[in-house]
């Protein structure tokens, strides 16, 4: 269980509440205008950046000082997923062990993993020879090695057409599925919300309020949701 | 996070470590000083140094506008060449161009054999014009490619409008190209002063005398002739004074970065024909002359010394292979270390500690520290250590700023990816670090190997009569005159020089592509 526990996050004039918690293995969704705060709720959540106020707790223990490694979550950001100079094989491996020593067992969970999301033989391969879906699919690959309980997600599927977005969210469902991970999405299409998260989370004018069922968020969207849907 | 705090703590110690090596040596020469009370000779050597940095300086820069401007605006074939025979001079040992300009222009080179037949008075090439003209063999390729740089910075666009509005060369000048001069010449001149005014190697070979002599030589000649301490104290703390206060004056400009940039975007130009194509070609003519024609020398003079090398010119070979070595792996390891802490953490004190070798000179550090050992041994005993250690600080700052772009660019793509999967320490340095700055790193260690191994400054002053480097070895064969096998042995030292920086480019280039 993530909990918020009276959380303020201050970034020079931008600050941002939250005062929540999410259960494990629940799906839920960011949303919200662009400088609202989304990313940097996931940021403090990785531990990129400490709270000015309040306390960030899992399974309540405080997570105040715990490096973003040793964190219970596995965080996929915009852009920046994979090492450009390493193989798909070593970007898989580093979800393993950080020191990229792998034992022979590890070495074939790598390759199962890449078979899993379809890159199956593609393990020696750079990621620059690899199409922006396969990249994201690589990235997906090392969350299931790591197998944290929470997985962070700063839109890094933003940038890819609508047919290859439902393949990853699809394909995020089935790694949250078989790791158990709870899921914290950011995104700024409410399709995505609706399609892939049982509750959304809503960040506008310097709060991020308490998660709500998806359906019912959109079946009765608050003023500032309206505003932002262009309602 | 602890493994964090240790890199900073490592980051720390080696620039209080840089710190400690400069101000110390230059407090030990400032307290070592007997009296402030420079003699007649001192201070003709003051204005003698001043005077030849000011007049390097300025012939150099007034000499690349025209350079530069003419391979901007005209294309032909060999322009690429051009641009990278320009860069040469950065990496050439000070001793092999001075040999080839002697040979060119010497007592019995063809130059005065010219005027002979023609009936001038022959030229000398000791003393000013001598020291003069070989900083400007350094400095105009310098000046070129940082002016060069100046003048592809300027809007493509700008040079369309001109030619649409009809302006003829000289508006066109007066309103894009003085501009652009305005604000780079004077950092330009003042960098090339700054290094003027610590050339040691030129003033050794090619000054001498009361009225040619530098303080720096003057320093080498107190301590290595006269054996006086006192006063080789007092002339380096004035000549660390000086190039401190210039530093100074020079960090208000940027430093050159004229280097590792890559020239030869294509620009359309619109060059003017007529006498102006004339002119250019003239101006580049006289670069190529100036540039190739010493170069050109050494290989003719040297290539038949070959057959028979001069005797102990293996073990001088190998003591300077080994200096640049070590010089080049602490240089890299040092600057790494600092630019990565910068990256992360920006510190003033830090980046200034970088920047402070800048201000000293090889003979000042030398100098203090040959104070600091004497009383513990003998300052020879430890020449080659001291010329590492002095050769990795002085080239210090140029791989600081090389690697500062990068490491920040390293940090910002990647710090978070990193940290999110635990990746520290020895890992990281293997896995992120190292492959992501190989290029950088290759080439920093190559200009720094490269450096070292032609440097004639401290070793100069720390040598015995058996423990001679390469370059000081070259220095000595010219000095009693065996010039054939001088230029032989400068054959072999351009070759080991060029070879240790292709050598690190490469293994860089390697394991980027790979």
């Amino acid at each position: 269980m993530l909990r918020l526990d009276h959380l303020t996050l201050r970034q020079d004039s931008f600050h941002l509440t939250a005062d929540w918690q999410i259960d494990a293995g629940e799906r839920v969704a960011v949303i919200g205008p662009s400088g609202a705060g989304k990313s940097t709720l996931l940021m403090a959540i990785a531990g990129f950046l400490a709270p000015d106020q309040g306390r960030i707790l899992w399974q309540g223990r405080d997570l105040a000082g715990v490096g973003p490694g040793e964190r219970p979550v596995s965080i996929l950001f915009q852009d920046q997923n994979l090492f450009p100079h390493l193989t798909l094989a070593q970007n898989l491996g580093l979800g393993l062990s950080p020191t990229l020593r792998l034992t022979e067992a590890q070495r074939e969970a790598v390759t199962e993993a890449l078979a899993r999301v379809g890159l199956a033989g593609m393990g020696a391969r750079k990621p620059a020879q690899l199409s922006g879906g396969q990249q994201g699919r690589a990235a997906l690959a090392r969350a299931l090695l790591r197998a944290r309980p929470l997985l962070l997600l700063d839109e890094p599927f933003a940038a890819l057409g609508p047919a290859l977005k439902a393949e990853m969210l699809e394909l995020l469902a089935e790694v949250a599925q078989v790791t158990g991970a709870g899921v914290l999405m950011v995104t700024h299409d409410p399709i995505d919300a609706q399609r892939f998260a049982t509750k959304t989370v809503l960040v506008a004018e310097g709060v991020a309020a308490p998660p709500v069922e998806t359906a019912a968020l959109f079946a009765h969207p608050p003023a500032t949701l309206r505003a932002y849907l262009g309602q | 996070m602890a493994d964090r705090a240790g890199k900073i703590g490592l980051a720390e110690a080696l620039g209080l470590g840089i710190a400690v090596l400069i101000l110390g040596s230059a407090a030990m020469v400032g307290l070592r000083a007997e009296s402030w009370a420079l003699k007649p000779t001192d201070g003709s050597a003051l204005r003698f140094t001043v005077m030849q940095a000011a007049l390097s300086a300025c012939i150099s820069v007034a000499f690349a506008i025209p350079v530069a401007r003419a391979l901007f605006r005209r294309r032909f074939a060999g322009r690429r060449a051009l641009i990278r025979l320009m860069a040469a001079p950065f990496v050439l040992p000070v001793i092999v161009a001075v040999l080839g300009i002697v040979t060119v222009f010497g007592r019995a080179g063809p130059l005065n054999a010219m005027f002979e037949t023609i009936g001038l008075p022959q030229i000398s090439i000791f003393g000013l014009q001598g020291v003069v003209l070989a900083n400007v063999f350094f400095n105009l390729p310098l000046a070129t490619r940082m002016l060069l740089h100046g003048w592809e910075a300027i809007p493509a666009e700008r040079f369309r409008l001109a030619a649409s509005l009809g302006m003829p060369p000289a508006a066109q000048l007066r309103h894009l190209e003085v501009p652009m001069l305005r604000a780079l010449v004077p950092g330009i001149a003042l960098v090339i002063f700054l290094i003027c005014l610590a050339s040691f190697a030129i003033a050794l070979t090619l000054g001498g005398g009361p009225r040619a002599s530098t303080i720096e030589l003057a320093i080498y000649q107190a301590l290595r002739f006269d054996f006086d301490l006192g006063r080789a104290a007092l002339l380096a703390s004035v000549q660390f004074l000086l190039c401190a206060g210039v530093t100074l004056l020079a960090a208000r400009v940027s430093l050159p970065q004229a280097f590792g940039a890559g020239l030869g975007r294509r620009q359309q130009s619109f060059a003017p024909t007529g006498w102006r194509r004339g002119m250019d070609a003239a101006v580049l003519s006289a670069a190529v002359l100036l540039l190739a024609l010493p170069m050109l020398a050494v290989v003719a003079k040297g290539l038949p010394g070959l057959a028979a090398l001069p005797a102990g010119l293996g073990p001088a070979a190998l003591r300077s292979v080994a200096v640049a070595l070590s010089s080049a792996v602490l240089a890299v390891g040092v600057a790494l270390v600092l630019a990565l802490a910068q990256a992360r953490r920006p510190r003033l004190w830090l980046e200034l500690s970088a920047m402070l070798p800048l201000a000293a000179s090889s003979l000042v550090l030398g100098t203090g520290l040959f104070l600091m050992l004497r009383p513990f041994v003998a300052p020879q005993t430890l020449a080659l250590p001291v010329t590492m250690l002095v050769n990795a600080a002085l080239t210090l700052p140029y791989l600081y700023r090389l690697l500062l772009p990068e490491a920040r660019q390293l940090f910002q793509d990647y710090d978070a990816l990193a940290a999110s999967l635990g990746l520290t320490g020895i890992a990281r340095l293997r896995y992120l670090t190292l492959p992501r700055l190989a290029r950088p790193l290759g080439y920093g260690a190559g200009l720094a190997a490269a450096l070292s191994m032609g440097d004639l400054g401290v070793i100069a002053l720390f040598a015995s009569d058996g423990g001679a480097t390469l370059p000081l070895f070259v220095q000595r064969l010219m000095g009693s005159y065996r010039m054939e096998q001088a230029a032989a042995a400068a054959l072999i030292l351009v070759v080991l020089s060029y070879a240790l920086f292709w050598a690190f480019d490469r293994i860089g280039s390697y394991y980027a592509e790979a």
